[in-house]
């Protein structure tokens, strides 16, 4: 595996030059906080479904959907697909007209608007430390894949740095750009980017993947070079992922489709910049279909890099050009312990692939479509694809960073801290709030790249942050959106039902079957004690996800039915129901404008 | 309204497109540099593809730009009627 070349930095550099540029040529445009945190809600539909779209193919996601393809198979990817698909035609259908009709500028000021203060601020804290969190794991992430496809080595080298060096070069470069494109731009430039990314997404992997089958003979092909189970969901349980039941897998993708898409503010705030409400529906209903073709796109080239034969049948034709650049000649063990394209785990301390009791190792299914892309791209697309994998990555970090300003803002600072701040106020604070969130976010990252045993671990616990945020949120929310009945105590006492339930599940559980599979104690479960042993990370996270909104779920209804609901002229428009007479009613709840 | 999106997207996929064809007419026949690639010049071919996209992107983009900085009567670019329904 070479690194890249000058004509594969020219297109890189090419592409940096244009996020920027992007950022630069928007600079005279963010006069207001408004225009700065919400793009002005001036952006005409297929700009906001595009980048909606985009909001779920950041760079953890797209590298994580190749693993998940390289692991349980096409359709139980598809099965997620169409879990977020049923979410977003639900968004459009049901939840906007009440997101936006509201005027909230946020998903927590929503929730303060439907129930209160308390409600508002906790669920604002809560998601802004996860998303944080969850850009710092994807800067992670995505730097190990480019230390895989060696893209930083040479200028980490050039520095004499150590090996490490190109993983924090990766980081710092990338949150650099997002820091300077997102404040220059705001929002606005999040989205542009966001569309820019979609397309150089396809750009840069559709070639691999038609390379991909073309070597492997096509679809008929694949098929025969990849065990059955591989292309359906009965496979995908038995191959691992051991969800119990179909059933609770479809409910599962469900929850995790709502859970993201209705609720996360990463994507709604894509949505809610729209001109008007048209626009702010039609966004989810144009990412529908691109999203049901997504998994050929970007799960595919996972599958087939377990399909492929172990690359050490191709280095022979190498080695007879003479060129030196290549050193896959010598087959690492990782390699020949792995599957397909994809190598086996290494010990982070040792550096020889992991090897379990009963003799397997563990694969890195991270690497499926890294390696998939080195594999099949020469010079010059390599440099295409590697830019792609940066754009989803910068991408998505951006989206973090500016939902995390807004919350910020317009959640824990205009109201908490000082009342009344003007505009020119604010919009200094959603600047400085812009870069605390990358310096944390980068921090995580580096955290992991310094303690490998936390790195190794801590892409798991993106489910269980899921579980604290997403799932209690997803169940206040349906409560609050679709009964008069829900309280604000209620979704207060929800919202931390649903978290100590996920914290329990998470110190009462642990992933791996066996003591010698499993990992110890500590950051993946069982902290409090290991009173259940789930046989993959997956199943834990799905059901920590299930924990925690049932929890939520249950006790908002409870304590819901004890306390004195709000009387229903203050619900228009917030509720459902009570939509139609809301649209005049309600005036000046929010500042309109800023 | 800032600009139209397409026009820097375009404008990028043009050049890239353009980098990648030149690429591949230079390193056309050069066995060594597509064997990874089945010994198909994926860079000229799909370099073209490129740009050819961009280019029509741009050229959508120009369009859409002009009718942004003469909106046509009715829908304003100060957009501050939101209509709700």
């Amino acid at each position: 595996m070479s690194s890249l070349t000058a004509v594969d930095w020219l297109i890189l550099l090419l592409y940096f030059l244009f996020v920027l540029g992007i950022g630069y040529a928007l600079k005279p445009h963010m006069k207001t906080a408004r225009d700065f945190l919400q793009a002005g809600q001036s952006l005409p539909a297929w700009i906001c479904g595009l980048a909606f779209l985009a909001a779920g193919l950041s760079g953890q996601e797209v590298v994580g959907m190749g693993a998940w393809g390289a692991r349980y198979g096409l359709e139980s990817a598809q099965l997620f697909a169409l879990g977020a698909v049923a979410a977003m035609v639900f968004l459009a259908l049901f939840m906007m007209p009440l997101y936006y009709g509201s005027k909230a500028r946020s998903v927590p000021e929503f929730l303060g608007l439907r129930f209160d203060r308390k409600t508002r601020t906790l669920n604002a804290c809560l998601f802004a430390a996860m998303t944080v969190f969850s850009s710092g794991i994807s800067l992670y992430i995505v730097a190990r894949v480019m230390q895989a496809l060696h893209v930083f080595d040479g200028l980490a080298r050039t520095f004499g740095w150590g090996p490490q060096a190109s993983l924090l070069i990766c980081i710092v470069l990338s949150s650099a750009i997002v820091l300077a494109y997102v404040l220059l731009g705001g929002l606005t430039a999040v989205l542009y980017n966001q569309v820019l990314q979609f397309f150089l997404l396809v750009a840069g992997l559709l070639p691999a993947v038609l390379l991909g089958l073309h070597s492997i003979g096509g679809w008929s092909g694949l098929k025969a070079a990849i065990p059955v189970s591989s292309l359906n969901w009965t496979g995908a349980t038995g191959a691992g992922m051991n969800v119990e039941t179909i059933a609770l897998g479809l409910a599962a993708g469900l929850l995790l489709g709502a859970g993201y898409w209705c609720t996360d503010f990463r994507v709604i705030q894509v949505a809610l910049a729209a001109k008007n409400l048209e626009s702010a529906r039609r966004a989810p209903l144009i990412a529908v279909l691109p999203k049901l073709l997504l998994p050929l796109l970007v799960v595919l080239p996972g599958l087939l890099a377990i399909a492929l034969p172990t690359p050490r049948t191709t280095t022979v034709e190498q080695t007879i050009q003479g060129e030196i650049i290549r050193t896959t000649t010598v087959v690492r063990p990782e390699v020949e312990a792995g599957q397909g394209l994809v190598p086996a785990k290494v010990d982070p301390v040792t550096g020889k692939p992991i090897v379990s009791a009963s003799g397997e190792s563990p694969l890195d299914y991270d690497l499926a479509t890294p390696n998939m892309l080195a594999h099949f791209l020469p010079t010059g697309l390599l440099g295409l694809a590697v830019a792609a994998l940066l754009a989803c990555l910068m991408s998505g970090v951006a989206a973090g960073a500016a939902a995390f300003n807004t919350v910020v803002t317009y959640d824990l600072y205009q109201p908490c801290i000082r009342k009344g701040a003007d505009d020119r106020h604010s919009l200094a604070v959603a600047r400085w709030a812009t870069l605390a969130g990358l310096l944390l976010s980068a921090g995580v990252a580096c955290a992991a790249v310094h303690y490998p045993l936390l790195g190794s671990n801590l892409p798991g616990a993106l489910g269980l942050a899921f579980a604290l945020v997403n799932a209690p949120q997803l169940a206040t929310l349906l409560l609050g959106m679709f009964s008069r009945r829900a309280t604000g105590h209620g979704a207060f006492a929800g919202l931390v039902a649903g978290v100590v339930a996920a914290l329990l599940h998470h110190g009462l559980t642990l992933p791996g079957l066996t003591l010698s599979m499993g990992a110890p104690a500590g950051i993946s479960g069982g902290w409090i004690a290991v009173l259940h042993r789930y046989p993959s990370a997956m199943a834990q996270s799905i059901c920590a996800i299930v924990v925690a909104f049932a929890a939520s779920l249950v006790v908002t209804t409870l304590v819901s039915s004890f306390t004195k609901p709000r009387p229903e002229p203050e619900l228009a428009g917030l509720v459902h129901s009570l939509q139609r007479r809301g649209t005049q009613q309600k005036q000046g709840r929010t500042s309109f404008g800023r | 309204m800032n600009f139209d999106v397409r026009i820097p997207i375009g404008l990028m996929f043009t050049l890239a497109g353009l980098v990648l064809t030149l690429f591949g007419l230079e390193t056309n026949g050069d066995a060594a540099v597509y064997t990874r690639s089945l010994g198909i010049n994926v860079n000229l071919g799909w370099g073209l593809v490129l740009a050819v996209f961009g280019l029509t992107t741009l050229l959508l983009g120009q369009r859409g730009q002009k009718r942004l900085e003469n909106p046509p009567p009715q829908s304003g670019s100060k957009r501050k009627a939101r209509r709700g329904r």
